[in-house]
């Protein structure tokens, strides 16, 4: 988990002794500017970050948060989150740090970074220009704002916590069994940043200059950690761009190759309902004995929504997905059983 | 970190030039978290369970925590400090619903102690630090201290219950974790700002998330007088509800034909523009400015009807009653759900083996020496373990009844100063009606009172609620008559009595919250009423006394000031030489007074000596106005 970009890790011993000099240097500065001529110069900087969060309030409940943070991107009331499960209404509400409720809808989502543009009915306090945006180095000093766990209620604020870029590389997590749809370079904190009701939240440096985005709560692949992240400016700023372009981002398919012995239906043991519409939702009929899909505890009437961290909005979606999957991969899948939300996983 | 040591030269080598204004902050820091870490306590039960934090206010001990380290430790506690040293300590007053506990740790009168800041003055990201025992780290009696952000505040966190509401609190990132409940936030200078008190918790487990609240300063400091009458005490209500409409106004939404307020004029749809001297523009500032303010409080509260501005002054009541207060505290804290516990392991505190051989508090009342009620003292050289013991009272209704008989104790010592009134077995009192000629007489006899206004007569016996609800100027007869029994005999034989704390007095025009001056309160019970004398401890006089009868109706309220000696049979008398009888906020008549007199001076019967603490637990038994009869007072 230490710096790996390749051609930092050469010099790594020096990337550090900088990075300790560093966080000497801005810990003592910090405290100048809370005590000293300087006085509020660092609590502007906060307030001015707060105008440009929002806190978003959206879909929720069996067990969903249905809360989360973004910021505002332009001056005609754009707003950066993660996309997740709380953006599932028609009229998302957006409360803004002066205390104004408004509506948001979706413009356009990034299905590889799993973010999306909202656009509000009003025009924002005040907005990041993702073209000004930072780019943050190991070692630096940060602030995280967000709406964590909803402690900001009615028109309070969003929460500022302060923190140290432990590292810069890329993400291996997972979200449940779900290897996480990004795994690309990720901001990695050492405060407790990434809580319920984070995710889209602002990573500012000490200038108040936008560093990332936080993302949503996921878990280090291999330690099992909570990890503390935020998505980097720099990953996002162009597709977003082509998102208020009115452009369409398409789910990369540089991963996601057509495997060679593809897996199927029969393969798992799953049986689905007569599929007669075009979108007919993966209701399972019948679950084979002894198969793959029995011994993982599949049960007919299970809704599949999702394979892996793929969304299955319908049949056809479940059986162009097992295109991607070999024969021999273990297959994670979360069904709606009843009221429930479970995940079942199928093992080779 | 390895690397960073062994290339520790350079390191050295590669170090930039500090700026020297940093090198200052950085050594006022460490300096602040010094001085902050001595007055930071580490507090324990008997037996070392518990463990929870504190901080020092005063020399003589006072030290505030939390209500759920104390309710956890127990009425008498352990208490470390950064010298090394245990301390004994007793519970002094609790504010179960704002989680506070002001304790008392004895053995010293010059413990370290932390200035108060204000915490109306911290601003989002400000630099703060916390400082306490977390996991009871600090058995080893250093407090740990960590640097963080002010996250967030006037934050509202709902009650736990009806309990445990957090109103107006400060959110922080610097750590706070189980064992830091009770301990100190403080800001950069090293001043409280706040109490650490609860934490967001959620899958990652009973640690910190970085998120931790902390109740605000500035509450506990409303608080603070109250806690010292070792009380339960209660939080406020209005008897009024208010909700925000479509247009963002925050309006009454439901209020109680009984309360003050609506006696005050508060009516259904009044626009709530500022509260208690704040600006209310949501529904959630007004839950956090009536969570802060303690039962029994006046607040200023502007309201906006039909284009029109005014301001009411409103009496706050309880939220609980005092047996719903008396169940909470005797049923503790089990249950709660978000609420943080203090370590319940008790081998995680320090092991004491001193406290094995401690005695048993309750059997050994007999055994106790006395205690000096002044200072609250035994002999030298006895242990502060039985001292602790016997400067505990448990009484129904009190965290520590010890407390409440001292603070009056010391106020009917002050009055005795006034003259010796109980030489007296009548007043008489002759004065005009302000600005005016029409001759006022007033004479309180033991039994009666009778008042001569002009050519209107007055006269009243025995029961008083009657006077009360008539809202008349005969309500001076019987606000005096109740003056006239606390100087003649003391808080202790009116009736019941009990010491509040300090209240603001709304003695003059001003209806600010901030510019009133506050005086302590004793409150007796008094034929069918209950009596209520505000006194003011830097002038020595009695301010207000109020008089409650029945419940919906207006208290008396009789403003006292202008002080004058009087003399009477070549003895000196203070006395006030302007009385104004108010109800609600109605004048019913000022009054200067001309002379004082007796219209018999008796013999004042056989004064006993004081007695001393903690002998009973009967307060009407300590003759507390007692003084040397002087020559000269005769039977006539």
């Amino acid at each position: 988990m230490l710096v790996t970009i390749p051609e930092r890790t050469f010099n790594l011993a020096r990337q550090s002794i900088r990075s300790l000099c560093l966080i000497m240097l801005l810990a003592s500065c910090t405290c100048v500017f809370a005590q000293s001529v300087q006085l509020g110069t660092l609590q502007d900087r906060v307030m001015g970050t707060e105008l440009k969060t929002v806190k978003l309030y959206g879909a929720g409940g069996m067990g969903l948060d249905a809360y989360q943070s973004g910021i505002f991107i332009s001056g005609d009331g754009h707003i950066l989150t993660v996309w997740s499960t709380v953006l599932d209404v028609s009229d998302i509400f957006a409360v803004t740090s002066d205390g104004r409720r408004l509506k948001a809808q979706i413009v356009g989502i990034d299905p590889n970074l799993e973010l999306a543009v909202l656009k509000a009915d009003q025009p924002p306090p005040a907005f990041f220009s993702l073209a000004d945006s930072a780019i943050a180095t190991p070692g630096e000093r940060v602030m995280a704002i967000s709406n964590l766990f909803g402690i900001a209620a009615g028109n309070e604020m969003s929460s500022v916590q302060k923190g140290v870029i432990m590292t810069i590389t890329d993400l291996k997590a997972r979200r449940g069994n779900f290897q996480s749809v990004y795994q690309g370079p990720a901001l990695i904190i050492d405060a407790m940043s990434n809580n319920p009701g984070a995710a889209g939240g602002a990573l500012v440096n000490l200038r108040g200059q936008l560093l990332g985005v936080l993302g949503k709560e996921l878990r280090d692949t291999s330690a099992n950690i909570w990890i503390n992240y935020a998505l980097p400016a720099s990953q996002f700023k162009q597709s977003v761009q082509s998102i208020l372009d009115g452009k369409t981002i398409a789910r990369a398919s540089v991963a996601r190759k057509v495997v060679d012995r593809p897996t199927s239906l029969p393969a798992l043991g799953i049986a689905l309902i007569p599929n007669i519409l075009s979108k007919t939702p993966a209701y399972v009929d019948l679950v084979e004995p002894n198969s793959r899909a029995a011994k993982a505890g599949l049960q007919p009437d299970d809704l599949i929504l999702f394979v892996n961290s793929q969304r299955i909005s319908s049949q056809s979606s479940l059986l162009e997905e097992l295109n991607y999957l070999d024969r021999g991969d273990q297959l994670a899948l979360l069904v709606q059983r009843g009221t429930e939300l479970r995940e079942v996983i199928v093992r080779p | 970190m390895v690397i960073g040591l062994c290339t520790g030269n350079a390191v050295a080598a590669d170090r930039p030039e500090v700026n020297p204004t940093v090198l200052e902050a950085q050594q006022q820091r460490v300096e602040a978290m010094r001085r902050a870490s001595t007055a930071t306590v580490a507090v324990f039960g008997l037996d070392g369970g518990g463990g929870g934090s504190g901080v020092l206010i005063s020399p003589d001990g006072f030290a505030l925590t939390n209500y759920h380290v104390s309710s956890a430790c127990g009425d008498h506690m352990r208490c470390g400090l950064n010298d090394g040293r245990m301390y004994d300590a007793v519970i002094v007053g609790v504010d179960a619903v704002g989680d506070v506990s002001l304790i008392q740790l004895l053995g010293r009168e010059d413990f370290p102690t932390a200035p108060m800041g204000d915490s109306s003055q911290i601003r989002v990201g400000q630099w703060c630090f916390s400082a306490g025992n977390p996991f009871g780290l600090a058995a080893n009696r250093q407090p740990s201290v960590s640097l963080g952000l002010i996250s967030g505040k006037n934050r509202y966190q709902y009650p736990a219950g009806t309990i445990l509401e957090y109103a107006d609190c400060i959110q922080t990132d610097a750590a706070v974790n189980p064992g830091n409940s009770g301990g100190p936030l403080f800001n950069l200078a090293g001043e409280i700002i706040g109490i650490n008190g609860r934490c967001s918790f959620e899958k990652r487990g009973r640690v910190n998330v970085g998120v931790g609240y902390a109740i605000s300063i500035n509450q506990i400091r409303t608080f603070l007088s109250l806690l010292k009458s070792g009380r339960l005490l209660d939080h406020a209500t209005l008897g009024a509800t208010v909700a925000t409409d479509d247009a963002g106004r925050v309006l009454v939404s439901n209020i109680l034909s009984t309360s003050d307020a609506y006696r005050r004029g508060l009516r259904y749809g009044d626009e709530v523009v500022r509260f208690a001297d704040r600006e209310v523009n949501t529904t959630n500032d007004f839950k956090n400015i009536l969570g802060t303010l303690p039962k029994d409080f006046r607040v200023p509260i502007d309201i906006r009807r039909e284009g029109k501005d005014q301001t009411l002054l409103v009496r706050l009541v309880g939220i609980h009653t005092s047996n719903q207060l008396v169940k909470i505290v005797e049923m503790g804290l089990d249950g709660e759900p978000k609420e943080e516990k203090p370590n319940e392991k008790p081998n995680e505190g320090p092991p004491d083996s001193e406290e094995k051989d401690r005695p048993d508090n309750r059997d050994n009342d007999q055994d106790l020496p006395q205690v000096d009620p002044e200072t609250g003292k035994l002999l030298p050289g006895v242990p502060d373990k039985k001292l602790a013991a016997a400067m505990l009272e448990s009484r129904v209704g009190f965290s520590n009844y010890f407390y409440n008989r001292k603070q009056r104790l010391d106020i009917a010592k002050r009055l005795s100063e006034w003259g010796n009134y109980a030489s007296l077995t009548s007043l008489k009192l002759k004065g005009k009606l302000a600005g005016e000629s029409t001759l006022v007489e007033l004479t309180i006899g033991s039994d009666d009172v009778n008042l001569l206004l002009g050519s209107r007569h007055f006269q009243y016996k025995g029961d008083v609620s009657d006077a009360i609800a008539e809202r008349r100027q005969g309500g001076l007869a019987v606000a005096l008559r109740a003056l006239k029994e606390l100087l003649q005999n003391g808080p202790e034989k009116i009736g019941e009595t009990v010491y509040l704390g300090q209240l603001p007095v709304y003695s003059s025009q001003s209806l600010k919250l901030s510019e009133q001056s506050w005086h302590h309160v004793m409150e007796s019970s008094w034929y069918d009423a209950k009596v209520r004398y505000s006194w003011d401890e830097n002038t020595n006089q009695i301010s207000l006394v109020e008089l409650f009868g029945d419940e919906g109706t207006d208290p008396a309220e009789l403003y006292l000031d202008n002080y004058k000696k009087f003399e009477i049979e070549g003895q000196q008398f203070m006395f006030p030489g302007r009385l104004r009888l108010q109800f609600g906020t109605e004048i019913a008549v000022v009054v200067d007074v001309d002379e004082l007199n007796s219209s018999q001076a008796s013999t004042p019967i056989t004064q006993p000596k004081p007695e001393v603490l903690p002998q009973t637990t009967e307060p009407a038994k300590v003759e507390s106005n007692a003084t040397e009869p002087k020559d000269g007072t005769k039977d006539k």
